[in-house]
């Protein structure tokens, strides 16, 4: 050793240590204190907030699914059932590999990438782990049976069963009926989470949503613990039992709703049918409809923009959303509010030389036989005549002499301009034009013109097909407002009125009695050429009860001046709509209806059998004579 | 050699062996044994807990435990002397096979730890380096002068990072961090001022902003989430928010055995191994924590007594760093179940279930009453 020897002062080395071991002892003793302080602080200070997370992690609220009120018809048909549905499911934890996972499940049974990214979106939207989250909905059996199967070489996926709404009659009832959709974000914002907690779907359109509450049910609990795999631990903690949805039995009557639709064919429009006495609606059909059953579960994008984007709507639904002009349908009310108000008597006629002028005005308004030689007119015309033979003439003049203040105010009476409809949420009110209402939105003065187009229904003038189908049941009762409406039991609450009418008062019998004299004759005067009522020869001639109708006829584009309608010359989608409404049997009557043709030409020729069937089939078989009579005096009860 | 260091005892011919009690017959520390066994007896029933109450695994821990024991005795019987002319080899080792690791270590989770030898046995070499870090300081300390010179401490800062930095690229912080402090320990209880001691530790701080750039994903991970756990909570966040819940849950007397949900309805990760205190946290409450941190305050407590009573420097160092080095332990697995230090692997002492870190406490055991029964007392 190069270095001397130097011996150690163990004594004062000793000593150093000494002080070093305590002051160390000293900063162990300080990092236990940080301990106990810390458990202390997460045991006693936190320990409140830590025992309800705890208990939260432990205790699973497990909601119970209420199974959603059924739907049916007025003979108990069913419209609307719940059937258990097959979804696949996977739980992330248990999967090795999710998109290997979804690669096999997508060879096995077809999985579209826009399914994967709203399966990605409810991923990430998961509470807690463990939690199973919804890939593909409705399988068929032979995807069921390939998922089962395959099952055991996919960790983590899973067949569900889970009850949904479904549809039997498909397209039939779809516009009557409406559906449910799947619950998206929009909803989520709107509605009560606890109470949608044990469903995915919500009443969307017609009926399902405008009873959404009472179809709904009670969600039920259950409280149980769980691992953190979401495995039930023993029995429930405790239990509250869901409360089923209440039933409906509608109106509706499956086999007319059939025959409005067998009648309408494929052509494009629709049929609302009223029962005057209830108001209860017996069919409401518009044409082409859909298969709500696509929307149940949600519809892939592409079959949703083919029926968005068809030229020929099926998503809308004509017959309380769609405003046509009435055309000559309204001739019947504009001669009752003449009658009233004493500007029109039953013996008063005009010569009707096929056209009518206004005073200081060159515009011509032409009646619908006027020829560019002159010819045509209907002659000497009365009010009687005016109605069946619809002749226009006779309507410019008396909408003319009334004014505008009249007609709007007589008109109002039955429910035109204003959505009565109480259960029918997507309906709208038409339009009855008023000086007011043109001031308002056009800011312009009323002209005498504007009357003379309301007096045959064209101009400014709007209904729905159930507006139209609504008043008619009023001139069916001679007065007694019935209010449209599609419920006829189920429900114990009286229904909230959107708008109440008053019945039709201070109109005198022998009023009535014209009137409705009047569109007998429609259908049924036979007294030869230019003398028949207007639909006597495409309805008239066998048939096999007393009918009150009238024809409509509502313009797509307008015709100019001096020219003759040309049929031929017009596509197909500029051709006039067809109306055609009626009301049976004459002295007592049980059903109102409204049939509109889009594109359909004349109402009398195109619309009237249409409506011929629908009464037929109603009014000469038996079994539903019985049955509506039933349903009457369920309605009274 | 054994010659020399005899003769360069001060008190060397007037000493004799201690054999005022039947222990020291058996080279043991009575008192040390009792808290070890009342610890472990504990540790075992939380365990026995922890795996829904089975046998099996308790059975087989307490055969560890056993294992663990007899190398404790065995360990105890060998003199210090012993442990200060093997030491430096010993270290040159424990390097050589942490070397060998790089190149041939078996790679579990990620991190390369284990040196595997076919058919015979798997060990981690990092392991050995907990007890031989403290000792070679201890060794290298032993003749010096204390309180160290400058060129003592560079050599000494040498044979510190030399295993940490082969540990830490394994990677395993945890052990590296801890491996690094009980060599510091060393050399705080070798005296060194307390300028150096606060230059270290501010050039640790200011440094460790860059230190971030040379972690590892998941290690990044693991310091976000500890800052905040809600960061991740279905992922990294997971295991503190749930210890943490089973921990406050507790209360003051807690659940009950066995009746804590957290950990037996498997919310809580890791609940046999890492996080076992928690278990013990949501059953035994607040009380049951105190308890246990009762006993490792004594053991820590006996350990330092030990040290003082040392005649050496080598003993000295050695009981002492083992001592402090052991309640790091207790310190850092608690304050990382509880959420006041980052998430590292490191088990419970004497409590986690596992071998290997059991069978090194104990070696650590077994060399401390080695110094302590070895002792030469002046008349």
């Amino acid at each position: 050793m190069a270095e001397p020897l130097v011996l150690k002062d163990h004594s004062g080395e000793s000593q150093v240590y000494f002080e070093r071991i305590v002051q160390g002892f000293g900063f162990l003793l300080l990092l236990t204190l940080l301990l106990v302080a810390r458990m202390f602080y997460l045991q006693i200070v936190q320990h409140d907030v830590y025992s309800t997370l705890s208990d939260q992690n432990r205790i699973q609220v497990q909601s119970l699914s209420p199974v959603r009120g059924l739907i049916y018809d007025r003979n108990g048909e069913l419209i609307a059932d719940n059937i258990p549905s097959q979804r696949v499911t996977i739980t992330k934890e248990l999967v090795d590999d999710l998109d290997e996972t979804i690669t096999a499940l997508d060879k096995l049974i077809g999985i579209s990438p826009s399914q994967i990214e709203s399966f990605k979106r409810r991923l990430a939207r998961r509470q807690r782990p463990y939690e199973s989250v919804p890939i593909l909905f409705r399988l068929t059996e032979e995807e069921n049976a390939k998922v089962s199967v395959n099952k055991n070489a996919m960790p983590g996926v899973e067949v569900e069963a889970k009850l949904v709404r479904h549809y039997p009659m498909a397209e039939l009832m779809a516009h009557a009926v409406g559906s449910v959709r799947r619950i998206n974000e929009d909803d989520a914002k709107r509605i009560n989470a606890i109470d949608y907690s044990g469903t995915d779907h919500i009443g969307k359109i017609g009926i399902e949503k405008y009873y959404e509450n009472e179809l709904l049910g009670k969600v039920g609990y259950r409280r149980v613990e769980t691992d953190a795999r979401g495995q039930i631990m023993g029995a429930p903690l405790d239990q509250t039992d869901p409360v089923p949805g209440n039933d409906l039995v509608l109106h509706v009557d499956t086999g007319l709703q059939q025959a409005a639709s067998d009648a309408l064919g494929d052509r494009r429009g629709t049929v609302v049918a009223i029962d005057p006495r209830s108001g209860g609606i017996l069919a409401l059909v518009s044409k082409p409809s859909y298969d709500p059953n696509l929307f149940v579960t949600g519809i892939d994008f592409k079959t949703y923009a083919s029926l968005r984007d068809s030229i020929d709507v099926p998503l809308f639904n004509r017959a309380t959303q769609s405003q046509y002009q009435p055309g000559s349908t309204i001739k019947p009310f504009i001669g009752l509010t003449g009658l009233v108000t004493g500007m029109a008597k039953a013996d008063f006629a005009i010569e009707d030389p096929g056209w009518f002028k206004l005073p200081n005005n060159q515009r011509l308004y032409r009646d619908w036989n006027w020829k560019k030689t002159g010819s045509g007119g209907h002659g000497l015309v009365n009010l009687d005549k005016a109605i069946y033979r619809s002749c226009n003439v006779y309507f410019y003049q008396l909408a003319t002499k009334l004014g505008v203040d009249r007609i709007h105010e007589h008109l109002t009476l039955f429910g035109f301009g204003i959505n009565t409809a109480i259960d029918l949420p997507e309906a709208r009110s038409g339009l009855l034009p008023s000086r007011e209402w043109k001031l308002g939105t056009r800011n312009e003065p009323w002209y005498p013109g504007d009357t003379v187009n309301i007096g045959i229904g064209q101009g400014d003038i709007l209904v729905t097909p159930l507006q139209l189908a609504s008043a008619v049941a009023i001139l069916a009762n001679r007065g007694r407002v019935v209010v449209p409406r599609m419920l006829l039991a189920g429900v114990e609450p009286a229904l909230p009125y959107r708008q109440r009418l008053a019945d039709v008062e201070l109109v005198p019998d022998h009023v009535w009695d014209l009137i409705i004299g009047a569109m007998e004759k429609v259908v049924h005067r036979n007294e030869g050429y230019g003398e028949n009522g207007t639909a006597w020869a495409y309805i008239g001639r066998d048939i096999k009860y007393r009918m009150a109708g009238k024809s409509g006829t509502a313009q797509v584009v307008g015709i100019a001046q001096g020219e003759e309608y040309d049929e031929e010359l017009l596509n197909e989608r500029q051709k006039e709509h067809a109306w055609f409404v009626a009301f049976a049997p004459v002295d007592d009557p049980v059903i109102a209806l409204a049939v509109l043709l889009e594109n359909g030409g004349g109402g009398s020729r195109f619309a009237s059998p249409i409506a011929r069937d629908v009464l037929d089939y109603y009014l000469l078989n038996e079994r539903y004579r019985v049955a509506a009579n039933q349903a009457v005096r369920t309605f009274n009860e | 050699m054994s010659e020399d260091f005899v003769r360069r005892l001060p008190d060397a011919g007037f000493a004799y062996r201690v054999r005022d009690s039947g222990s020291s017959v058996f080279h043991l520390d009575v008192q040390m044994i009792l808290l070890l066994v009342a610890i472990a007896s504990y540790g075992l029933l939380i365990l026995y807990s922890a795996v829904g109450q089975e046998s099996a695994p308790v059975t087989a821990q307490s055969a560890k435990i056993g294992i663990a024991f007899v190398i404790m005795v065995a360990m105890a019987q060998i003199s210090p002397i012993f442990y200060l002319r093997i030491a430096p080899w010993v270290f040159l080792i424990g390097v050589i096979m942490l070397v060998l690791v790089m190149f041939f270590g078996t790679t579990v989770n990620g991190s390369q730890r284990w040196l595997r030898i076919p058919a015979i046995f798997s060990f981690q070499p990092s392991e050995i380096m907990k007890l031989m870090v403290p000792m070679i300081l201890a060794w290298y300390f032993h003749d010096r002068h204390l309180p160290p010179r400058m060129k003592h401490l560079f050599w000494a800062a040498v044979m510190i990072a030399v295993p940490v930095l082969l540990i830490a690229r394994q990677p395993d912080l945890g052990t590296a961090l801890i491996i690094g402090a009980s060599g510091l320990l060393v050399l705080f209880l070798a005296g060194i001022s307390w300028r150096y001691m606060v230059t270290v530790i501010g050039a640790a701080v200011v440094s460790s902003p860059a230190l971030w750039f040379v972690l590892r994903d998941y290690q990044q991970g693991r310091i976000l989430t500890f800052l905040n756990p809600e960061r991740d909570p279905l992922g990294d966040g997971w295991n503190i928010i749930q210890s943490k819940t089973a921990i406050g849950s507790g209360g003051l007397f807690g659940k009950g055995l066995g009746e804590g949900t957290q950990s037996h309805l498997e919310f809580l990760p890791e609940s046999q191994t890492d996080f076992i205190i928690a278990v013990l946290a949501e059953e035994l409450g607040l009380v049951g924590v105190m308890g246990l941190l009762i006993l490792y305050l004594l053991i820590a407590g006996r350990g330092v007594m030990i040290s003082i009573q040392a005649q050496d420097t080598f003993g000295r160092l050695l009981a002492g760093s083992i001592t402090f080095t052991f309640f790091i332990y207790v310190f850092i697995n608690i304050g990382m179940v509880s959420g006041i230090v980052p998430v590292v692997g490191v088990p419970l002492p004497l409590v986690s279930y596992g071998g290997t870190s059991i069978i090194t406490l104990f070696a650590g055991f077994g060399i401390i009453m080695s110094i302590y029964s070895h002792r030469r007392i002046t008349l």
